[in-house]
């Protein structure tokens, strides 16, 4: 008959499982991480553990863009500093980070949440674009820029919605063509990111 | 004597997951070794000078070493990036519908160097070809011609009878037609009219040149697409999941589907 693991160990094989569970974290790393922890003083433990559960009770999506935030509706959108005639749409909530980060852009956002991947069965229905023409029918927005990711699923995305905003009479423009293709946004300079909204064209 | 180490083959790449922080493992099809995948770091990130040879919708000369799992990509060079494709929404909807049907239709590592013809083929094609859902019903029977499921579509499956130019059904579980005497009492099947028969028979039989010289109407392009559809997944028993988005865009968007 096999015998129980002792208790310990059980502890520090959840632990280690749990941790291989994040992207980029090989079994490997997840056990250094795991015998860090049970070296360090319990206070770090403690932190660790409540930054990761309030990450989850207090982080929402803002009702208006779809961002993370705290407080809903988010900074940006509460904000009376950034222009409310500019909407920029993205993919994802990292991607609002690298523009914010170049400090370019004064305007608004709006998180996608995905790309049209009609492959991997991801159609218009299933990423926010219903909410987003919502945005759109008071008439106060004047451009919409296109931050897709500059892949196929990103152009794809970003000519599908060109095809429905267009006819409203409302400017479309895409980032400029400086981010490689098949690439992602969110991993872009702060430079390349700068030029590729500097230089937005009209899609 | 053991394999050598790294090797290159031309691909067309039909299908990419990610992988990780910034990898993909990325399915390749390609002229003799079927369908393979592959891992590739780091095409997520801007710096990478991989990542544009390895889009969806590429048909590139790709360099890969052993891997002890996958195949690891080590370079590669784009041979047609078909940017006419890329910069079209319906003409990239209809790709990547294509490489979905290839890719379910397709077991790893098992040669098929005609339905690999046929594929570089559609793509170069499909910018040019007038009547793009036809160009669809043509890859759609060639396809199943390369895989082993060719319609019979001359004679009555049930009775072997020839075909008379009357309302027959196309049956997807005899994998067929059926003349009006044998069809009842048959599992479901599609009636098809006189003329979507000559279409399909015209289409199975002839090359790429007869996607253009054919003018249909857009009555008899649904009846096509509904039993072309309706047979590729009785055999998938799934839908293609690519399928749907050509319809949110026809019903959406007034593209100029033809
Ligand atoms: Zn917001
Ligand atoms: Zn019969």
């Amino acid at each position: 008959m096999e015998q129980n693991p002792i208790p310990a160990a059980q502890a520090i094989n959840r632990l280690i499982e749990e941790l291989s569970k994040l992207p980029g974290i090989g079994p490997k790393s997840a056990q250094r991480l795991a015998f860090h922890l049970l070296r360090a003083p319990e206070e770090q433990s403690k932190l660790l553990a409540e930054a990761i559960l309030s990450l989850k009770q207090k982080i929402t999506l803002c009702s208006i863009c779809f961002n993370v935030t705290e407080s809903d509706p988010c900074p940006i959108c509460r904000s009376d500093q950034r222009d409310r005639s500019q909407i920029c749409i993205v993919e994802q909530p990292q991607d609002i980070l690298a523009l914010e980060h170049t400090g370019i852009y004064r305007g608004l956002y709006h998180v996608l949440h995905g790309a049209i991947s009609p492959t991997e069965g991801v159609g218009s229905e299933d990423i926010r674009i219903r909410e987003l023409l919502r945005r759109l029918e008071d008439g106060s927005v004047k451009e919409v820029i296109l931050a897709t990711n500059p892949n196929l699923e990103g152009e794809q995305t970003a000519m599908y919605l060109s095809r429905l905003i267009s006819p409203l009479g409302i400017k479309v423009t895409r980032l400029a063509r400086g981010l490689p293709f098949g690439t992602e946004l969110e991993y872009a300079d702060d430079i390349t990111l700068t030029r590729a909204i500097e230089g937005r064209q009209e899609f | 004597m053991s394999k050598p180490r790294t090797y290159q083959t031309e691909a067309i790449i039909i299908k990419k997951t990610k992988l990780g922080e910034a990898d993909r493992i990325l399915t390749l099809f390609t002229p003799h070794l079927g369908k393979i995948q592959a891992k590739a770091r780091g095409v997520r990130r801007p710096k990478s000078k991989l990542a544009g040879h390895l889009e969806l919708l590429t048909h590139s000369l790709v360099s890969l070493a052993r891997g002890r799992n996958l195949d690891v990509i080590i370079g590669s060079q784009t041979i047609n990036s078909f940017l006419a494709l890329k910069n079209d929404l319906w003409l990239t909807s209809c790709a990547l519908y294509i490489t979905e049907l290839v890719n379910q239709f397709t077991a790893d590592n098992v040669e098929n160097y005609p339905l690999f013809q046929l594929l570089l083929e559609t793509l170069e094609q499909l910018s040019q070809m007038g009547n793009k859902e036809l160009a669809l019903r043509y890859f759609e029977l060639h396809l199943l011609d390369q895989v082993g499921y060719r319609p019979q579509l001359r004679q009555c499956v049930s009775c072997q009878q020839p075909l008379e130019p009357v309302v027959n059904c196309f049956c997807p579980s005899t994998g067929g037609m059926l003349c009006p005497n044998c069809s009842p009492g048959q599992p479901p099947s599609y009636p098809l009219s006189v003329n979507a028969q000559k279409v399909l028979r015209l289409l199975q039989n002839s090359d790429f040149s007869m996607v253009s010289r054919l003018k249909i109407d857009a009555q008899l392009s649904k009846e096509l697409e509904r039993v072309m559809g309706g047979y590729l997944k009785y055999l998938l028993e799934r839908e293609v999941k690519s399928a749907a988005w050509l319809d949110t865009l026809k019903e959406q968007i007034k593209l100029n589907t033809t």
